[in-house]
């Protein structure tokens, strides 16, 4: 026998299924810790993308528990339109098996691979079929399956199904068990987080083994799905042609522009005159090597580009800032919305945020936040165009200090949303550099920097006199005192130098043996009438003027006074206490007044 | 100046600053002080004195921002707690009075470098040496080994010390105050000021001091104030020629430049601290190319300190130019141990007699 009859006897077709068991890190499933994020990312987006397609808000129940030694029960349920019976054991058991695949819109999933995947991890892992209830209405009954996946085949292996009574009156539960480890835990936090950022129109509730999260909408508005549309001329391959062309019974120019965006009369007729061939040609017939020709003739056209309006779904520059002001609490929010582009065909539009300081860590690189179609990527950040834009943008010309990436407490927020968006692999972590892309990323970032960088000079204007202020009111007065006690004379009043300086209402709080002591003094040239707020833990029963009135919360009160201090007079109030809290004026403008507290 | 005359002096100087400031906020002014600005840019040669001292760059310290404010405090609390010292006859060191600042709330020092500042600032502007304020450094004196008799009081009563015959092998510790410390006589011809103490240990071992009739002084690296106000007696008591051997680096460079026009902190004092006579032996950038020296490749950080130097005023000789480009241009470093490479004997019996000769000394 020859070496090839041998070696042919090796030979023999993979399944996708069998490629995939190999391969699971191409899918996002390289380590237990990461299929555990992965899985739930799968069914998250899947369910995310169905609510919009039913336009109803998502409701979205996630439970992950362990229910054996490193085995974990993870549980995706969603009030989306269901899935029909029939197509329930392909969604679920058939690897590339998908609704989005073939449609030209921005989807979150587009393969059909994602929750596949995790059922396949499943069955290798735990050896646990994977359950599904689905019902699509109040009038079908709710169905539920077990299934695996058939390896060799890559088809759906029912175990069962059966009917089933459900509370739900539509929607999908997804239940998975599988090996893995909860040692990521707080990047499952963060990837709810940031997707909560981004589908400000979602609820999602999550129960980690006994803790529960909630992630609230901020939003009521259901968001528009993006509507399909043609494939652009520019944008498409040699074998999606080649298949267009097999299932059409259309003349060249009809199938022309009919199916393709942009494409009229004039510009069909200029591609077939360039590729040689009669406009009445049916295109079922072309032969591969008139189809190459036609193909670019297409591609060496000009084309208006593709409509990007309806085919995309950016989330906007107000919603982008409710869902960063929910889930971090920061002192400046910016979002911008770049005017959507093209590039090779493909429509996207490039949305940034960033936010400064509030509860962010005061040091270190910079918090990135990165999302492809409303998904946040959470592997890879150095391997993402959108981190490399970061880092080249020029942010210390916006006073923010750099060193690769900026540092200090900074979010920066980047939304790339396409019909295609370009990973740079199946696991979908990092958007791969596309020059088109990139340049809009970094608009928008540099826009968002100057509105920073202003923010950030009026805030240090605004330090500089509350410096000043400090500087006046509570050092001053004790150099007085101490060098009046060096030269052994009477305390020198230092007042005259506040109120020459500071020319506006001055309200100081201060505390010494117990007692607890609020001063307003009017530098201003007018006669003024003001409430002070006091909050604190102190009640200031015994306060020598009582205040006009007081209310308890939580064991903090607010005292509030009102008075009329004519100019250049000072009013005072004094109880016992222990001071600190807050101490606000109301009445006279911000830039008339100045509050210190003498005890920080 | 006697005890009682600086105490005096100082009380005097430190009440004016307090009374200036006490009139100021009674004006209904921010009360400020202007001292010299204390870098390389702001020192001049003055040449009646031969040292480098402040120029008249002034800054002006307004309390009109907390950081300000603050430093002002201090500054008032340093000069209560002085003013309460001289009253009571007492004395503390730096790191004392750090410490009792852990009390002064917010005139609280936040480290012992910003005490040490501070009491610096104002030994500029009362022009009071910070002995008049009765605080000592918490830095020990060197050591020094010669035919030299000094008289010192100490807390048994006044010494007679031969520095060769009464010491031990390693020398006389020189104190943290030597305004008291008499210099009697001495049978020297020169004075060698040494970086290291194992370089001031071989030339002991040796018997250079015996063979030349040479004192030799250990600086223990950047020399503390007493060690250079002792040199500056020296040289001006008994006219002595004063010999500086360091490493061949750029920062042993800075070392002489301390001892000879003083240091850029301490430039108001350089009158009492710098000995402009004093004349820098080596290790000299030629010595390596000469004498073919084993050597380290310079560093970063040294070429950025030789080129620093070379804008510094106090090296802005022929001398001085020639041997850093001369350095720079061998990028070499060399310790002045390194001559132990040619024998223990080599610096004392051929290098050291060699470029004494050279520079006319032997």
């Amino acid at each position: 026998m020859v070496l090839a009859d041998e070696l042919a006897k090796q030979q023999r077709s993979i399944s996708v299924a069998e490629f995939f068991e190999k391969n699971k890190h191409l899918l996002g499933f390289d380590s237990p810790t990461r299929g555990v994020i992965t899985t739930i990312k799968e069914a998250v987006d899947n369910a995310l993308d169905a609510c919009e397609e039913a336009q109803v808000l998502p409701d979205i129940y996630i439970s992950i528990k362990k229910t054996g030694p490193e085995i974990f029960r993870i549980i995706v349920e969603d009030n989306g339109p269901g899935i029909v019976p029939a197509q329930v054991p392909f969604v679920f058991g058939k690897l590339l098996y998908g609704s989005r695949f073939h449609q030209i819109r921005q989807t979150r999933g587009q393969q059909g691979i994602g929750i596949s995947a995790a059922v396949l991890y499943a069955q290798l892992t735990s050896g646990l079929p994977t359950v599904i209830i689905s019902r699509t209405g109040a009038k079908e009954p709710a169905y539920k399956f077990e299934i695996q996946i058939k390896i060799e085949t890559n088809e759906p292996d029912i175990i069962s199904q059966q009917p089933f009574e459900w509370d739900r009156i539509h929607g999908t539960r997804v239940q998975i068990e599988f090996k893995s480890t909860m040692s990521a835990k707080k990047k499952l936090l963060e990837y709810f987080k940031y997707t909560s950022v981004v589908n400000p129109h979602a609820r999602f509730r999550v129960e980690l083994d006994d803790e529960s999260f909630t992630f609230e909408r901020v939003s009521q508005e259901v968001i528009a799905c993006p509507v399909a549309i043609q494939p652009h001329p520019h944008g498409i391959e040699f074998g999606q042609l080649k298949r267009m062309a097999a299932a059409s019974d259309e003349k060249l120019i009809d199938f022309l522009v009919n199916g393709f965006s942009r494409v009229g009369k004039k510009t069909a007729q200029e591609m077939c005159d360039k590729s040689r061939l009669r406009q009445t040609t049916k295109v079922k017939g072309l032969s591969a090597e008139e189809l190459k020709n036609l193909l670019a003739a297409m591609q060496s056209v000009s084309v208006p580009a593709p409509p990007t309006t309806q085919c995309l779904s950016p989330i906007g520059e107000e919603l982008i800032r409710r869902g960063l002001d929910k889930e971090f609490q920061m002192d400046f929010v910016s979002a911008r919305t770049r005017p959507s582009s093209v590039y090779s065909g493909h429509p996207f539009v490039v949305e940034a945020a960033i936010g400064y300081g509030g509860r962010l860590p005061p040091d270190g690189n910079a918090t990135i936040l990165r999302f492809a179609n409303r998904v946040p990527l959470m592997y890879q950040q150095g391997a993402c165009a959108i981190t490399e834009c970061v880092s080249n943008v020029n942010w210390k010309s916006y006073n923010i200090s750099q060193q690769g990436l900026p540092l200090g407490p900074v979010l920066i927020l980047v939304h790339v949303a396409s019909t295609n968006v370009p990973f740079t692999s199946e696991s979908k972590d990092a958007v791969a550099s596309i020059p088109e892309i990139e340049k809009e990323i970094v608009l928008a970032l540099q826009e968002l920097g100057r509105e920073l960088k202003t923010f950030l000079s009026r805030r240090d204007r605004n330090k500089l006199a509350e410096d000043r202020a400090r500087a006046v009111c509570a050092v001053i007065p004790e150099i007085a005192v101490k060098v009046s006690e060096i030269v052994e004379k009477p305390v020198v009043d230092t007042t005259p130098i506040e109120g020459r300086l500071m020319k506006k209402l001055i309200a100081k709080k201060w505390t010494r043996d117990g007692k607890v002591t609020i001063e307003a003094n009017n530098y201003t040239g007018s006669d003024i009438e003001i409430s002070v707020y006091d909050i604190s833990t102190d009640n200031a029963a015994d306060a020598n003027t009582p205040p006009a009135f007081s209310t308890a919360m939580d064991g903090q009160f607010t005292k509030v006074w009102k008075m009329a201090i004519k100019k250049q007079t000072v009013w005072r109030v004094s109880y016992t206490g222990k001071g600190g809290g807050m101490l606000d004026i109301r009445g006279i403008e911000d830039n008339k007044m100045m509050v210190v507290d003498l005890d920080v | 100046m006697s005890k009682e005359e600086l105490d005096a002096r100082s009380m005097k100087a430190l009440m004016a600053i307090a009374s200036a400031w006490y009139d100021q906020m009674k004006a209904g002014d921010i009360p400020s002080i202007s001292l010299p600005t204390r870098t390389k840019y702001n020192i001049e040669y003055d040449d009646a004195s031969e040292v480098w001292k402040y120029g008249d760059k002034e800054s002006l310290r307004t309390a009109a921002t907390a950081k300000s404010a603050t430093h002002l405090l201090k500054m008032a609390y340093v000069i209560g707690f002085v003013k309460q010292q001289l009253i009571e006859n007492r004395s503390s060191t730096l790191r004392e009075m750090y410490y009792i600042s852990e009390g002064w709330k917010r005139a609280k020092f936040g480290a012992q470098d910003e005490s040490n500042f501070l009491v610096e600032d104002l030994e500029i502007i009362s022009e009071v040496p910070r002995e008049g304020f009765h605080l000592r450094p918490e830095e020990n004196g060197a050591s020094i080994y010669g035919p030299m008799r000094i008289r010192e009081p100490t807390r048994r009563g006044l010494k007679l010390i031969h520095c060769q015959d009464d010491v031990g092998s390693a020398g006389y510790s020189i104190p943290n105050n030597v305004e008291n410390l008499e210099l009697v006589d001495h049978d020297a011809k020169f004075v060698i000021a040494m970086e290291t103490g194992g370089m001031y240990d071989r030339l002991i071992e040796n018997g250079f001091d015996e063979e030349h009739n040479a004192i030799l002084l250990h600086l223990k690296g950047q020399p503390a104030r007493s060690t250079r106000r002792l040199l500056n007696r020296i040289s001006l008591t008994w006219n002595l020629p004063i010999l500086v051997f360091t490493d061949g680096d750029p920062w042993s460079y800075r070392i002489y430049a301390s001892v000879a026009y003083g240091a850029i902190k301490s430039a108001h004092m350089s009158e009492l601290l710098a000995t402009p006579k004093a004349q820098f032996l080596g290790l000299q950038p030629s010595d390596i190319r000469d004498y073919n020296l084993p050597s380290d490749k310079l560093s970063d950080k040294d070429v950025e300190a030789l080129n620093a130097e070379l804008t510094d005023p106090r090296f802005a000789t022929e001398y001085w130019k020639k041997q850093i480009n001369l350095q720079l241009e061998l990028g070499l470093k060399s310790e002045q141990q390194a001559f132990a490479a040619r024998g223990l004997d080599f610096v004392t019996k051929k290098y050291l007699p060699a470029r004494l000769s050279e520079m006319g000394v032997i």
